[in-house]
């Protein structure tokens, strides 16, 4: 048997033990330091957040009543107004703007997700400048395109400017979320003689519905919250109009409008309404994770 | 008696062991328990995974873990270096010695319980963005060690225990993932081994590997053991028999929870099992 202390494996197992529990405490101490970094950035990151929403929630509250949601807004310095006819016209617009957005982005998701050609590489790079265009220029594009032909301000014309903000959000969770779905399970469905079409349909899509639901939701949300499309397309309206060729009111845009008013009644109404989207993106944001995880659950 | 001379199977020589310490590591063979499982259970969420499994890990052995697929084998194994602490729905209780300290008692940090005992897993994982060499050293350096000689010492030494040594020496800096699935696994056992640990874990390290690197490694298996103590999840009965010089037979009870059946040296286990099912098992008619 050899003699234990010459041995080079045991010495140097004996030397990397007494290094390693010795660094063992300065390693903790930047572990510790790396976590409280980690820590204070997310306060950074939430106190903003967290400023902002106390802030609206406190303001807004105050103006929320019944009348405040049914109600049609009352001209400066008559109080009792509401918001009913920028509810309704958000809705509208919105409505209008998804149902354009989500079947379109989807579809371009799903070719990017199958393609990898130079086509599917200039749409991608389009969908993403098209996600950085700032929303105010979307809103200038609108104008040019349906306000300066038709003539007149309209819904319509609201509705094409916040659709193209959804549109490459849609376009790229789409394609994330059909990406993520396993190629074996593709080639499984493959082997078994389907073809493109079916696989996509029986077995891609659904395991990638959780996905999709979510990015379609965040992408109505961020749609819902956009008021620079809106100011020179729908334009705003004292009335509830319910024509999608006629000017509309809408929430973002109450909030603009009402908010840089010198009245402080209407003030108020700029800060319910605000409040009031906060809460929708909010809810939409919820539903999304819900969907995430009740989906997924069930599929996994 | 010298460390070549230990029999393949000890289970016909029972050797007289040889104490060299009162506890800790050593080198001097002998059926010393490095590790001593006592009930270990393994939960996920409050559902039982393995359950009250007590056995030990002689020192300078093989031992394997054996059993069909769900009966808990990897859980157990991942159970004795602590990787379920990254998993937070999981739950580990009984205890489990190395050199006589609980490793779950407290009175050891959980990176020092990884730095003594190794893990190789089923895919060979090496750090794609590293070299070779900066492969070999990087557990050494994860643990505080900057001393040049020693990385390198360690890195030979340990690459040579994988018989990775020639066809490497000369291209230590080329990219980890230049290397082939065998040379890769024998790096990821090289990474292992460099940190000098006690026990070394091994989660069927061959089972994305073609025959031949599976023979390479199996080789290698038998060659290490002298240095380091193993534990091997292996589904292959032919490769627990070959390399394994004590077996543990785990089965999935009603509960799907795994569950001890049999431990006793492989040549018992294969040839004369004292429970049926491990029989049934080993002799392939279920699993």
């Amino acid at each position: 048997m050899s003699v234990l202390s010459l041995d080079p494996i045991l010495s140097r197992r004996a030397e990397v033990q007494r290094i390693a529990e010795g660094s063992l405490r300065r390693r903790q101490r930047r572990s510790r330091i790396a976590l409280a970094l980690c820590v204070a950035c997310i306060l950074v990151a939430l106190v903003p957040l967290v400023a902002v929403v106390a802030y609206t929630v406190e303001r807004g509250a105050q103006s929320w009543s019944v009348d405040f949601f049914a109600h049609l807004p009352t001209p400066a310095g008559i109080s009792g107004g509401g918001i009913w006819n920028s509810i309704v016209g958000s809705l509208i617009i919105d409505a209008i703007a998804a149902a354009a957005a989500v079947p379109l982005g989807f579809l371009i998701g799903l070719f990017l997700a199958q393609a990898d050609g130079r086509i599917a590489g200039g749409i991608r790079f389009a969908a993403d400048v098209l996600s950085g265009v700032p929303s105010i220029t979307v809103g200038i594009f609108a104008y040019g395109v349906l306000v300066t032909t038709l003539h007149h301000f309209s819904a319509i014309a609201g509705s094409f400017g916040i659709g193209l903000i959804m549109l490459p959000v849609i376009i790229r969770s789409s394609e994330t979320a059909i990406r993520t779905v396993p190629v074996d399970l593709s080639e499984a469905a493959l082997s078994l003689g389907a073809k493109n079409a079916t696989i996509a349909r029986r077995v891609v899509l659904p395991a990638a519905l959780p996905g999709l639901v979510t990015g379609m939701l965040l992408a109505v949300a961020r749609g819902a919250g956009e008021s620079a499309p809106l100011l020179f397309t729908a334009i705003g309206s004292q009335y509830l109009t319910l024509s999608p060729f006629q000017p509309m009111a809408a929430m973002p845009l109450t909030i603009y409008l009402d908010g840089i008013q010198a009245f402080s009644d209407l003030q108020r109404v700029a800060w319910g309404t605000g409040l009031l989207l906060v809460v929708i993106v909010l809810l939409l944001s919820i539903t999304s994770r819900l969907v995430t995880s009740r989906l997924g659950r069930t599929r996994r | 008696m010298t460390d070549e001379e230990i029999p393949v199977s000890p289970a016909t020589t029972a050797e007289p062991s040889v104490p060299s310490g009162p506890s800790g590591p050593s080198r001097g063979g002998g059926e010393m328990a490095i590790m001593q499982l006592r009930d270990v259970s393994v939960s996920f969420g409050g559902r039982p995974a393995v359950r009250n499994v007590t056995f030990n890990v002689s020192i300078e052995q093989v031992t394997a873990l054996i059993g069909p697929s769900g009966s808990g084998k990897t859980t157990l194994l991942r159970a004795l270096n602590r990787m379920h602490d990254a998993v937070r729905t999981a739950q580990v209780t009984g205890s489990v010695l190395l050199g006589g300290i609980d490793i779950y008692g407290g009175a050891l940090h959980p990176t020092l319980v990884r730095s003594r005992v190794g893990m190789v897993f089923q895919r060979p994982n090496p750090f794609p963005t590293m070299s070779i060499y900066n492969n070999v050293v990087s557990g050494l350096r994860f643990n505080g060690i900057r001393k040049k000689s020693l990385l390198d010492e360690a890195a030979e030494s340990a690459l040579i225990a994988a018989a990775l040594w020639d066809s490497v020496r000369d291209r230590l800096n080329d990219h980890a993932i230049s290397l082939s699935g065998g040379e890769q696994q024998r790096l990821c056992i090289a990474r292992a081994l460099a940190v000098e640990p006690e026990v070394l874990l091994m989660d069927e390290p061959t089972s994305a590997l073609d025959p031949y690197a599976t023979r390479r490694i199996e080789d290698l298996i038998g060659e290490l053991k002298d240095r380091v103590s193993i534990v091997i999840v292996t589904h292959n009965m032919q490769q627990a028999a070959r390399v394994s010089d004590a077996c543990a037979f785990l089965l999935m009870a009603e509960d799907r929870a795994g569950e001890l059946v049999e431990f006793g040296p492989t040549a018992q286990i294969f040839s004369s099992p004292t429970d049926h099912r491990t029989e049934d098992y080993v002799n392939g008619r279920f699993g």
